[in-house]
C-alpha cells in the first residue's frame, strides 16, 4: 500500500491533479449544499456547458483557457441567476436553452478549427493530465477565497438558503449572497472543469450535498459530511483512473454514486429503526 | 403615540395595482388583523410593509421602529418542507439582524435564541430536524425565529394555515400573550372569527380597503355579518 502511494506520489501530474482535485471537491461541495436545497443545481449545469463553450473559444484564438473563461462563465452566472429568480418554472428551460446553446457554439467552433481530438473529448470527459502549474496556482487561490468567504459568511448563507423572504425581511442582503453563491460555484466550475469534464464537473456540486442530506439533519451535519466525502470520493476516484487509465472525471462520478447508493440505504434502515 | 403609519398605498405588478388606496395607523400593543379572500392583496401589503416589494404609491412610516426590530413569520416555502437543519439553526438565524457586523453568532444570540425556545415551549425539541416536526410545531419554530428578530413589531402571513383547530388555538393564545406583553401584532388572517376574537383592529381588504376600524365597529358591519355567515354556510 505504502509502496503504491509512493508511486503515485511520485508523478507531478497526479500530484497536481490531487491538489486542485481536492480544493476543487471541498468548495464544489460547500456550495452545493446551498444550490441543491435552493433548487438551483440547474445553475451548475448550465454554467458547465458554458464554460466548455469558453475553453473551445479561447483554444481556437489561442489564449489561456482559464484567463478566457473565468470572465465568460462569472457573467453567465450572473444571467442564469436572474433568469432563475425571474420565473421558477420557465426558467428552467431557459436554462437548459443556455447551456445547450452554448455546447454546440463550443462543438461548432471545435469542430471548424481543430476538429474533435483527444483534447475535446479531455474537456468533455475530464484528463488527470490537465493540470500546469499555473493552474494549480490560481486553483489554489481561487478555492482559498471561496473558503475564506463561505466561512465568514455561512450564518447569513444558512439564512438566505433556508428562508429567504425571511431573510430580506429582516435586513439580510438575500440577493448580494445569492450572487455571491452563483459566482463562487462559477469559479469552481471553471477551476475544476478540465480535470472533471464539462459534462461531469456539476456531479461534484450536486452529489455530495444529496448523499449527505440522506442520513444527516441538520444543516452543519450536512455541509461537514459533504466536505468529508466530497474529497472522499475524489481521491479514490482518482486512483481508480490512474489505476485503470479510466477519466478522471466519469470515476469521481462513479464513487459519488456509489456512496449515494451507500447512504440511501442507510437512511432508509435509519428511519426503519 | 403611532408607531407605524400607512398612508394611501397601492402596489401593482403590473398596471392594474393589487393593493389599492391603504391607510392605517398602529400603535404600540396593537394587534391588527388583516382579512380578506385569497388573492385580495393581503399577503402583498404584508410585503409592502417589510420592503419586500416597493410601493406603487404611497408611504408607510415607522416612528421609532428600526428594521431589526420587526419580525416575520411568512407562509411556508416548498424548500423548507425537507429542509435539513435543526430546530436550534433556524431559531438562531433570527438573530442575524442582531449582530450583522460579526460573521459569527455572539453568547447573547445563543441566550436570546434559548430564551425564545423556552419561551414557546420547544427547548426539547433544538436538536430535531426541521423537516421531521409536525405543522404545529414547525409554526413554533419559525415563530421563536421571528421573535428572535422582533422586539416590538412582528408580522405574521397565515400563521395557522394547515394546522388542526387544536394547534391553531394554542398558536392564537401565544400571539395574544405576547400581544398583551405589548408586542405590536399584524396578522393576516383567512379566519374571520378568530380575527375577531383576538384582534383589537381590523383592516378588511379587497384589493382597496372595504374597511378599517376597531373590532367592535367591523362586527357591527353588514361585509363581517354576510362573512361570518358565508363561513358557517360552508
Amino acid at each position: 500500500m505504502i509502496e503504491f502511494l509512493k508511486e503515485l506520489l511520485g508523478y507531478t501530474f497526479i500530484v497536481r491533479a490531487l491538489i486542485v482535485g481536492v480544493l476543487v471537491a471541498l468548495c464544489s461541495a460547500l456550495l452545493g449544499v446551498s444550490l441543491v436545497l435552493k433548487r438551483y443545481s440547474m445553475i451548475g449545469d448550465g454554467l458547465s456547458h458554458v464554460g466548455f463553450g469558453a475553453l473551445a473559444f479561447a483554444m481556437a484564438l489561442n489564449l489561456a483557457p482559464l484567463q478566457v473563461s473565468i470572465p465568460i462563465v462569472l457573467i453567465a452566472a450572473f444571467l442564469l441567476l436572474r433568469i432563475s429568480e425571474s420565473s421558477k418554472i420557465k426558467g428552467d428551460a431557459a436554462i437548459a436553452l443556455i447551456s445547450t446553446s452554448a455546447l454546440a457554439i463550443g462543438v461548432m467552433i471545435v469542430s471548424m478549427t481543430t476538429g474533435m481530438n483527444t483534447d475535446i473529448c479531455n474537456y468533455m470527459f475530464g484528463s488527470i493530465l490537465a493540470m500546469s502549474k499555473s493552474d494549480v496556482y490560481l486553483s489554489v487561490a481561487v478555492t482559498v477565497i471561496v473558503l475564506i468567504l463561505y466561512v465568514i459568511f455561512y450564518n447569513k448563507i444558512f439564512a438566505v438558503t433556508f428562508d429567504e423572504s425571511f431573510a430580506k425581511a429582516t435586513g439580510t442582503k438575500s440577493g448580494f449572497y445569492n450572487m455571491l453563491i452563483a459566482l463562487l460555484t462559477a469559479l469552481i466550475i471553471v477551476v475544476g472543469m478540465r480535470m472533471m469534464g464539462a459534462m461531469l464537473i456539476s456531479s461534484l456540486i450536486i452529489f455530495p450535498a444529496l448523499t449527505s442530506m440522506r442520513l444527516f439533519n441538520s444543516f452543519k451535519s450536512v455541509v461537514i459530511s459533504s466536505v468529508v466525502l466530497s474529497v472522499i470520493c475524489f481521491c479514490v476516484g482518482i486512483v481508480i483512473s490512474f489505476v485503470y487509465s479510466t477519466p478522471t472525471g466519469a470515476s469521481v462520478v462513479i464513487v459519488n454514486l456509489v456512496a449515494f447508493c451507500l447512504f440511501s440505504l442507510l437512511g432508509l434502515i435509519k428511519n426503519k429503526v | 403615540m403611532d408607531i407605524m403609519t400607512c398612508e394611501k398605498v397601492s402596489i401593482g405588478y403590473t398596471k392594474t395595482p393589487v393593493v389599492k388606496d391603504i391607510s392605517f395607523s398602529l400603535k404600540q400593543g396593537d394587534y391588527l388583523c388583516i382579512v380578506g379572500e385569497n388573492g385580495s392583496g393581503k399577503s402583498t401589503l404584508m410585503k409592502g410593509i417589510l420592503g419586500l416589494v416597493k410601493l406603487s404609491e404611497g408611504k408607510i412610516a415607522f416612528n421609532g421602529i428600526k428594521q431589526n426590530e420587526i419580525g416575520y413569520l411568512p407562509q411556508q416555502t416548498v424548500i423548507q418542507k425537507d429542509f435539513p437543519a435543526n430546530v436550534g439553526e433556524v431559531v438562531l438565524s433570527g438573530c442575524l439582524n442582531r449582530s450583522s457586523k460579526l460573521p459569527f453568532y455572539t453568547k447573547k444570540d445563543k441566550e436570546r435564541a434559548l430564551l425564545n425556545l423556552k419561551y414557546l415551549d420547544i427547548e426539547n425539541l433544538r436538536k430535531k430536524s426541521y423537516r421531521d416536526l409536525s405543522g404545529g410545531q414547525q409554526q413554533r419554530v419559525l415563530l421563536a425565529r421571528a421573535l428572535c428578530a422582533a422586539d416590538r413589531v412582528l408580522l405574521l402571513d397565515e400563521p395557522v394555515t394547515g394546522l388542526d383547530p387544536m394547534m391553531a388555538g394554542e398558536l392564537y393564545q401565544i400571539i395574544k400573550k405576547l400581544s398583551k406583553q405589548g408586542m405590536t401584532i399584524i396578522m393576516i388572517s383567512h379566519d374571520i372569527e378568530s380575527a375577531v376574537k383576538y384582534g383589537d383592529k381590523i383592516l378588511h381588504m379587497q384589493g382597496e380597503p372595504l374597511f378599517y376600524g376597531s373590532k367592535d365597529e367591523y362586527v357591527a358591519t353588514p361585509i363581517y355579518k354576510q362573512m361570518a355567515g358565508g363561513v358557517r354556510n360552508d
